[in-house]
């Protein structure tokens, strides 16, 4: 996917909305994923239910840490990357492909332009 | 490796029999009822069991083997005495639903035991009844909720600092608080305006490691007790690091409300390779309302198990706690007696110092080098060479140690928390401080050696990773 | 001094190296108000050979069960504990070892609780089993904390059948995080009463707590209950016996989604009550809301398989006040107990040991049944312990018995008021002989 067309959170999650309909696909950073180091496994929000705008929506666990999830986005889940329960290291292979979390179908599109673009996340993933 | 005791199992092989005769399966078992088909045991003879957890021994590292400097862990040797009488019939044997009469000694115990604790912490009652530390930490909770539920008062928060075990928040979550962390000062003691700012009519409990976990004895601990209590909360001590003032200070005379206490590490009750444990929790007077029935009583020359206490919080164990091992703390109490508890504390500390100051030059202690009775050293100049204190952790078992409690806590960057106990001699201290300063060496001149540790250990490092992704957590079983 | 063996001169050079004039300065920090004066009001040290008097005197102020012939149980049974038992559990590499954080030279003890998570599994037929809790009671009670983690509801019901030292803990820890108990009756036969249970079932429901044998040592049909959960999405939490596992239905055969118990019949003494095993079970899914310490087998660099610790992110000393529990230890001793005694009783022996319990309970049964005024309280089937309703009240029954060397029993008043006042609750083991029971009824048939 082209890191160019996707919105990007403070808390390194990044949404990508495709064409004229409502929704998005959901995922973290190469930054944030490279952070954690190995991932070993993604607790993420079940089919049918509502994610919320910068709110909790799951967690992200490494051997020894773990990072609560953000959803970068508001509205309701259409679907869950389903392999990631078996091989959730294709969120640290490929996190802008195939270790993408969730589609959303966005409830705001507004609230993309509460994001930020690469450059900018890229200057403020810089200064941390 | 050894293979497990299943895959040594072979069809027919008897081990331990409970009858010479024959014994079928009653077939008065109505059907509904029946397990099909076998369980998956074993099938191993007496020798081969022997052999094989024998073979598995060996493959520990233990106290009795050698140095074991695990900050905050306090492993000191375990005294054998302990283990003969905890292996007496006249306690082993006892049933704990037989009746008070035939439990007189094993009440005597917990009466006489209770006492102890009270004199060495300066509590007026303890509880023998928490299996552990954490559920001594669990129970000073219940303690503290139902305090404030007789008094009417909604006190929702527990202040807990930054520096405090993990079991300390996990615990007062448990009870049904919520925990608020409390940065630590530069200086790694708790610091008083963040206390005095998070403090108000919402907090139910201030939860302090004293000494704290970095060693240090908060040096303002009237001052934190004062401005707690005006606030109307309770102070609770988690007595993990008790071994540093051990007959020199009691937290009852500072002005703790309730504290517990882990036997396995300040009284020389064994760790057992992780338990059990026994955590008594020591309360103040006004409190001891609270505690849990069973208290053990003595009346006209008889001991009792009393369950009259209507304000109590509810049980927390099947029976009265782990009896056999905190007969094990009473017989290391009744060896060392006043005095000896206070060389241990004295002991522990000087060991700890003297650790300290050979270390420092190699591995700098950002919060000083005079501790108490452990300190917390930093690795961090070694990460230019691509050395992580895991390394340094991994190549000391190729010496025959075990590694220091490493990255806890979190306010010193690759940390090495480091407890010698009162056990080890200047000889072995010595021995330490020279490997130590070796793998310093090496961390500069051949880091690879570290990076590839250990070496000389029953296997090398592990695939962690897969272990959580796929864990396999039984031997398979068809 | 015991236990440290310093030399003045050892002291005297490490704290000049510290540059210290006296051990005070090893407290110095301590504000001078807190610092004990002399010392602390308790006796001076024993000898090892003095403490040991004294302990063998108090050890003789008990009258342990072992010297009975005893029929207490309860969920503390006097089994037979093969000798290789106390000598391979007896080796400091196992009891002076640490919890295995380090695990390049903690094998022995990660690769023991592998195969005590191992046996656990087979035993009640979950794949996921832990390190062990404390004990029966507590396993109980993060069992119904987790299903009510795993449900988002708040009510666990439990049957009256249930260990009532069980359902005490349970009440506690329910208390602790605002779970609703909600209790429910047994019927004439000692089990469940169906229609009570129908009744309290409802989306709030986060599990059902069955107890089989129950307290009385009836049989359930936890099966049955499973069945009329079906539509209600709450989790069933099956408490067992493990000594009943090689006769009857385990909890995976009957859609348990957790299993929990009590193992010190598995190899530990009863030891006044403590310690004991507590042991956890459950369904794949629940993996990641497991309270405790689990084991995985994985491979280390040169490809040897290998045992870790794993999930440690459940865990309170990465998750603090999120972990799953904020319990820290297992019973790792006597973990390692059980997996001896059953490694060396075998399949064979374990089935052995259950049939000779239920042999002997009910060949007592039937001797009891005939000695007048004597009867079994409930006619479910059971395994291997039974309540016996005297003519008369069942704490002087049991004081007499005390008086011929029999205990008799655990006395139910205490525990369930009026209806129990003449019951006992009697258990066997294999360890009880034919003599004793012969003994035991010639003691009701005189009365």
């Amino acid at each position: 996917m082209d890191v160019d067309k996707m919105r990007f959170s403070k808390e390194h999650e990044w949404v990508a909305a495709e064409g004229s309909d409502k929704m998005a696909t959901v995922g973290i950073t190469e930054y944030a994923a490279g952070e954690l180091g190995d991932i070993v496994y993604i607790e993420l929000p079940e089919e049918g239910t509502e994610v919320k705008f910068m709110e909790p929506m799951g967690t992200i666990e490494a051997v020894k840490t773990v990072a609560d999830l953000y959803a970068p986005i508001s509205g309701a889940v259409k679907e869950v990357n389903k392999k990631l329960e078996d091989e959730p290291e294709l969120t640290n292979q490929s996190p802008y492909g195939e270790g993408w979390f969730i589609k959303v179908e966005m409830s705001d599109p507004s609230e993309l332009e509460k994001l930020m673009s690469h450059e900018e996340y890229q200057e403020m993933i810089g200064k941390e | 490796m050894v293979k497990t005791i299943f895959v040594k199992s072979e069809k027919g092989r008897k081990g331990y029999r409970f009858s010479n005769k024959p014994i079928a399966i009653p077939e008065s078992i109505p059907e509904e009822y029946r397990r099909k088909g076998g369980v998956g045991l074993p099938e191993v003879s007496e020798p081969q069991v022997v052999r094989h957890f024998v073979a598995l021994s060996t493959l520990n590292h233990h106290v009795d083997r050698d140095l074991y400097p695990l900050g905050s862990c306090t492993m000191k040797y375990n005294p054998k005495v302990n283990e003969d009488v905890a292996a007496m019939k006249g306690f082993s044997g006892l049933h704990p639903e037989q009746s008070c009469e035939d439990l007189q000694g094993a009440l005597e115990v917990i009466h006489v035991l209770e006492n102890k604790l009270s004199a060495i912490t300066g509590m007026e009652a303890v509880s023998l009844q928490s299996a552990a530390g954490a559920q001594g930490e669990l129970l000073g909770m219940f303690v503290a909720r139902k305090h404030f539920d007789d008094r009417k008062e909604s006190r929702t928060k527990v202040l807990v600092p930054d520096t405090a075990h993990g079991t300390n928040p996990a615990s007062v979550y448990t009870a049904g608080f919520e925990s608020r962390t409390i940065r630590s000062g530069d200086d790694g003691e708790v610091d008083i305006d963040a206390l005095a700012e998070a403090l108000d009519e919402k907090t139910a409990v201030l939860m302090l490691t004293v000494p704290n976990t970095l060693g240090i004895f908060e040096s303002r601990i009237d001052r934190i007790i004062e401005i707690t209590h005006k606030a109307g909360a309770l102070c609770y001590l988690d007595g993990a690091n008790l071994n540093a003032i051990l007959g020199h200070a009691r937290p009852g005379d500072m002005g703790f409300d309730m504290m517990h206490l882990n036997l396995h590490k300040t009284f020389s009750t064994p760790h057992g390779g992780g338990g059990p444990g026994s955590g008594p929790l020591c309360v103040k007077a006004a409190l001891e309302r609270y505690l849990p029935n069973p208290r053990v009583t003595f009346e006209d020359g008889n001991y009792r198990f009393s369950y009259d206490n209507t304000d109590a919080v509810g049980a927390i164990h099947s029976f009265y706690g782990n009896f056999a091992v905190y007969l094990r703390a009473l017989v290391y109490i009744e060896r060392l007696g006043a005095e000896g508890l206070r060389r241990v504390s004295a002991v522990a500390n000087l060991n700890a110092n003297y650790l300290a100051k050979a270390l420092a030059d190699t591995f700098p202690i950002p919060y000083g080098e005079r501790c108490m009775h452990e300190f917390v050293a930093s690795g961090e100049s070694y990460k230019k060479h691509g050395i992580r204190t895991l390394d340094i952790a991994k190549r000391l078992l190729d010496f025959g140690f075990h590694a220091p409690t490493i990255y806890f806590p979190l306010v010193v960057s690759e940390a090495l928390m480091i407890e010698p106990t009162e056990t080890e001699s200047k000889e072995t201290l010595d021995r330490f401080i020279a490997v130590m300063k070796q793998i310093a060496r090496e961390a500069v001149e051949q880091p690879e050696l570290l990076r590839e540790a250990p070496h000389e250990c029953p296997v090398g490092r592990l695939d962690e990773i897969t272990a959580n992704r796929r864990p396999v957590l039984a031997e398979p079983y068809e | 001094m015991p236990y440290i063996y310093h030399s003045e001169d050892e002291i005297k050079q490490m704290l000049a190296f510290l540059g210290m004039r006296s051990e005070k300065e090893l407290f110095e920090r301590i504000p001078a108000q807190y610092l004990v004066k002399e010392s602390l009001p308790i006796d001076e040290g024993k000898t090892e050979s003095d403490t040991l008097r004294y302990f063998d005197g108090l050890s003789a102020k008990n009258e342990p069960a072992s010297s009975y012939a005893s029929f207490l149980g309860g969920g503390i049974y006097d089994h037979e504990i093969p000798s290789v038992v106390d000598h391979l559990a007896g080796r400091p590499e196992f009891y002076t070892a640490y919890t295995p954080y380090q695990p390049e030279v903690s094998q022995g003890t990660l690769q023991m609780i592998f195969e005590f998570q191992t046996l656990i599994s087979r035993m009640v037929g979950l794949p996921v089993a832990n390190a062990s809790m404390y004990d029966g009671a507590t396993a109980l009670a993060e069992a119904a904390l987790m299903a009510a983690k795993i449900t988002g509801r708040n009510t666990i019901l439990v049957p009256d059948s249930v260990n009532p030292r069980y359902r005490e803990v349970l009440k506690t820890y329910c208390w602790g995080k605002s779970l609703k108990l909600v209790s429910f009756p047994f019927s004439e036969t000692g089990q469940i009463e169906a229609e009570a249970l129908n009744r309290s079932l409802d989306i709030s429901v986060a599990a059902v707590v069955v107890q089989t044998p129950n307290y009385f040592g009836v049989l359930e049909k936890p099966w049955e209950v499973r069945e009329m959960m079906e539509s209600a999405g709450s989790l069933l939490i099956s408490v067992v016996d493990p000594i009943s596992l090689s006769l009857f239905r385990p909890p995976g055969d009957y859609g348990a989604d957790i299993a929990a118990g009590e193992g010190q019949c598995l190899g530990s003494p009863p030891s006044c009550g403590g310690p004991l095993l507590g042991f956890i079970a459950s369904k794949q899914d629940f993996i990641r809301n497991m309270p405790g310490r689990i084991v995985s087998r994985t491979k280390d660099v040169s490809g040897k398989d290998a045992y870790v610790l794993t999930l440690q992110t459940r865990e309170q000393h990465i998750r603090r006040e999120k972990a799953t529990s904020n319990i820290c230890t297992n019973q790792g001793m006597l973990a390692l107990r059980a997996t001896i005694h059953l490694s060396v009783i075998g399949e064979e022996g374990f089935q052995q040991k259950a049939a000779i319990c239920y042999q002997k309970a009910h060949g007592l049964a039937e001797m009891i049944s005939a000695c007048p005024g004597y009867s079994i309280k409930f006619e479910g089937p059971f395994f291997r312990e039974f309540v016996v309703e005297c003519p008369v009240d069942a704490e002087h029954v049991a004081a007499r018995m005390k008086e011929s060397g029999i205990l008799a029993g655990i006395p139910l008043g205490s525990y369930f008021g009026d209806w129990a006042k003449n019951c006992l609750l009697v258990a066997l083991t294999e360890k009880r002989t034919d003599s004793e029971l012969e003994a035991y009824c010639a003691f009701l048939k005189k009365g």
